[in-house]
């Protein structure tokens, strides 16, 4: 189960960077979605994996699992959604406004012509 | 328990919705309530500063529940001096919005602001890394709202960079979080001081990694070479007012990096060495190097002063990565004049701006209100550059008198004092071209006239310059006051005390315990 949940965030991960370094729009905000995956599961396994067990304290329970961890997800999973959605809009905005997906910043004389029209 | 402590985050979160849903069309009431917001700030940071400057910590438990279990505020020398110093610069740079108009050109300038404010608030007050994470948050969507205010092509094409290197960086941020927590089992600053000291030399790769992680995260917000590519674009392309108020951002960064590795990982810790000397001080000295020839290269006003941000960003982290107290007493002024100087900086490349059809340095005619621009310009460039007399000149000096017994002193000095004459260069050449060429420029016949910048624009930027001219008359004041806040730092035993052994919810005994 250690290495499942291990090589899971790997696996992840390598997607998340591989499709980060694409610099366009839509495969950048994928490879984002992505690594927030990765540091999530990373984040639940960062208290130690346990199954089955409870996270609250009740009668007769020897085992727990760690609280903390989830609900430190809880707020990842809450801003690394809401930051999506931000992205996307604002990635949204810039396409449309200059018909270009490109992430990075555009060459000199692209950039000259852009703002010669602005 | 004293409540005022969480007044900063509290005060902007109620009123930024309050200025959405109540005041949503009447600017004139979005502007008096932000004004009326600020100036509150001003005087609770004062008070909050006021309190803590005889050495004393101020706790605050939310809830009432004890640390490490709760969330605590922590105010100590350091924390309210940021808070006292976003509260005046917000002062200023909302007056610059006002005066300008900036705020009037696209929706929620002010709801967004009072977000911003209460972001940077809470990440300067709190004692917990897991709240951190949290407050940065906050900051960075309001900032995202902010940079792309207003809107506009190459705006929008330069938050689409900025927000997605930011999410980066918030995602390693977790990671580094969570390696941390797996290792200690607490995320709470004070208990993870004691915690880590208690940490065997024979485990320490977790607690490795997550300090590596930590500075990373910690490095992208200060904007260190070579993770500084987000700033240029996004500073330049932001709205005056706001890149001004994003000069607070970048020494977030800085804060976060003098208060964790003071206090968790200290630099006589056998965990961490290396870390600061060995991979800081050079990466701050690129940063130095890059920023001031940048400021040469540049070609755009704006660019060429979002390049100086990151020279003067690089000169704070080479104070601040001696790590000595010496070096973070001169760090923590030279913060202050830094934050001041870009401020000015930016306010008045939009002053520039008002008056040109672009930001490009080529010579145009001369913009209305050429010789006051000028003179401003002329003063904002000699803090900037650390010219005497000004204070950027002063701290300078402390940095390079603390840096006389490091290792690397001769490459300190031999990089600070070429960088700044590089800046100078460049800071000279930019200004001749702007506004002495301007004269030998004849108007065209069908020139639009630009208006003369309002009244209002130009008290915020002279304000903000006598803040400087401030803290350089009474640097020898301030300069005692750095050095005791950098003491403080380097003995935190008091600071963990506090907040570990402060009793709160959890020991009352309770009748019905498990």
């Amino acid at each position: 189960m250690e290495f499942l949940v291990a090589s899971a965030i790997g696996v992840l991960t390598a997607g998340g960077i591989y499709l980060m370094l694409r610099l366009r729009t839509f495969p950048v905000i994928l490879g984002m979605s992505l690594l927030t995956y990765a540091v999530n599961v990373f984040l639940f396994s960062s208290g130690r994996l346990t199954v089955g067990a409870p996270p609250i304290l009740s009668d007769g329970v020897s085992v727990y699992t760690d609280p903390l961890p989830q609900a430190l997800v809880l707020t990842a999973i809450v801003i690394s959604f809401g930051m999506t959605a931000v992205v996307v809009m604002i990635g949204l905005g810039a396409f449309l406004g200059s018909d270009d997906d490109h992430v990075d910043d555009p060459s000199e004389d692209a950039d000259d012509k852009a703002e010669g029209t602005s | 328990m004293n409540h005022w402590i969480i007044a900063p985050v509290v005060l902007p979160a109620l009123l930024a919705p309050f200025i959405v849903l109540a005041a949503r069309y009447h600017i004139g009431i979005q502007r008096t309530l932000s004004i009326a917001g600020v100036l509150a700030l001003i005087i609770i940071a004062a008070g909050l500063a006021f309190q803590v400057s005889d050495g004393s910590i101020v706790l605050y438990q939310l809830s009432d529940w004890a640390a490490p279990f709760g969330i605590v505020l922590v105010a100590d020398r350091l924390s309210t001096l940021m808070v006292l110093l976003t509260a005046v610069l917000a002062l200023f740079v909302l007056l610059y919005a006002i005066g300008s108009g900036w705020d009037n050109r696209g929706r929620h300038f002010h709801a967004l602001f009072q977000f911003q404010l209460m972001g940077i608030m809470g990440a300067f007050l709190t004692g917990d890394l897991f709240n951190l994470f949290v407050f940065f948050e906050v900051l960075l969507i309001a900032s995202y709202g902010l940079m792309i205010h207003a809107g506009g092509n190459e705006r929008l094409r330069a938050g689409v960079q900025y927000v997605l290197f930011n999410l980066i960086g918030s995602t390693l941020f977790l990671f580094a979080l969570g390696s941390i927590y797996a290792e200690t089992g607490t995320l709470n600053m004070a208990d993870l001081a004691n915690r880590v000291a208690m940490i065997g030399p024979e485990d320490t790769v977790g607690i490795r990694i997550a300090a590596v992680l930590l500075l990373l995260v910690f490095a992208i917000k200060a904007a260190l070479v070579p993770l500084h590519f987000w700033l240029p674009s996004s500073y330049a392309e932001a709205p005056a007012p706001v890149a001004a108020l994003f000069a607070i951002m970048t020494k977030v960064g800085a804060y976060a990096i003098i208060r964790v590795y003071t206090m968790i990982f200290p630099p006589d810790l056998d965990v961490t060495a290396g870390l600061h000397d060995l991979w800081l001080l050079p990466a701050a000295l690129l940063s130095l190097a890059i920023g001031m020839v940048g400021v040469l290269a540049a070609k755009r006003l704006d660019r060429l002063v979002a390049f100086s941000v990151i020279g003067s960003m690089g000169m704070v982290m080479v104070a601040i990565s001696l790590f000595t107290p010496e070096g973070i007493a001169a760090a923590l002024y030279y913060i202050v004049h830094s934050t001041l100087a870009g401020a000015v900086l930016f306010l008045i490349s939009d002053l520039v701006r008002t008056g040109r059809a672009d930001l490009n340095l080529t010579p145009q005619p001369p913009v209305a209100g050429n010789a006051l621009t000028a003179g401003l310009f002329f003063i904002g460039a000699i803090a900037m550059a650390g010219l005497p007399p000004l204070s950027g000149f002063l701290g300078k000096l402390l940095i390079l008198n603390a840096a006389y017994d490091a290792d690397l002193m001769v490459w300190i000095w031999v990089i600070v004092l070429t960088s700044s004459l590089i800046s100078i260069v460049g800071f000279a050449l930019a200004g001749s071209v702007l506004f002495w060429k301007a004269h030998s420029i004849e108007a065209l016949e069908d020139a639009p006239i630009h208006p003369r910048p309002a009244a209002l624009s130009y008290v915020a930027v002279g304000g903000l310059i006598s803040l400087l001219v401030a803290h350089t008359v009474f640097a020898g004041q301030m300069h005692a006051y750095t050095t005791t806040m950098a003491a403080q730092l380097f003995a935190p035993e008091p600071y963990i005390s506090t907040v570990i052994e402060t009793p709160g919810k959890h020991s009352k005994p309770t009748t019905e315990d498990h």
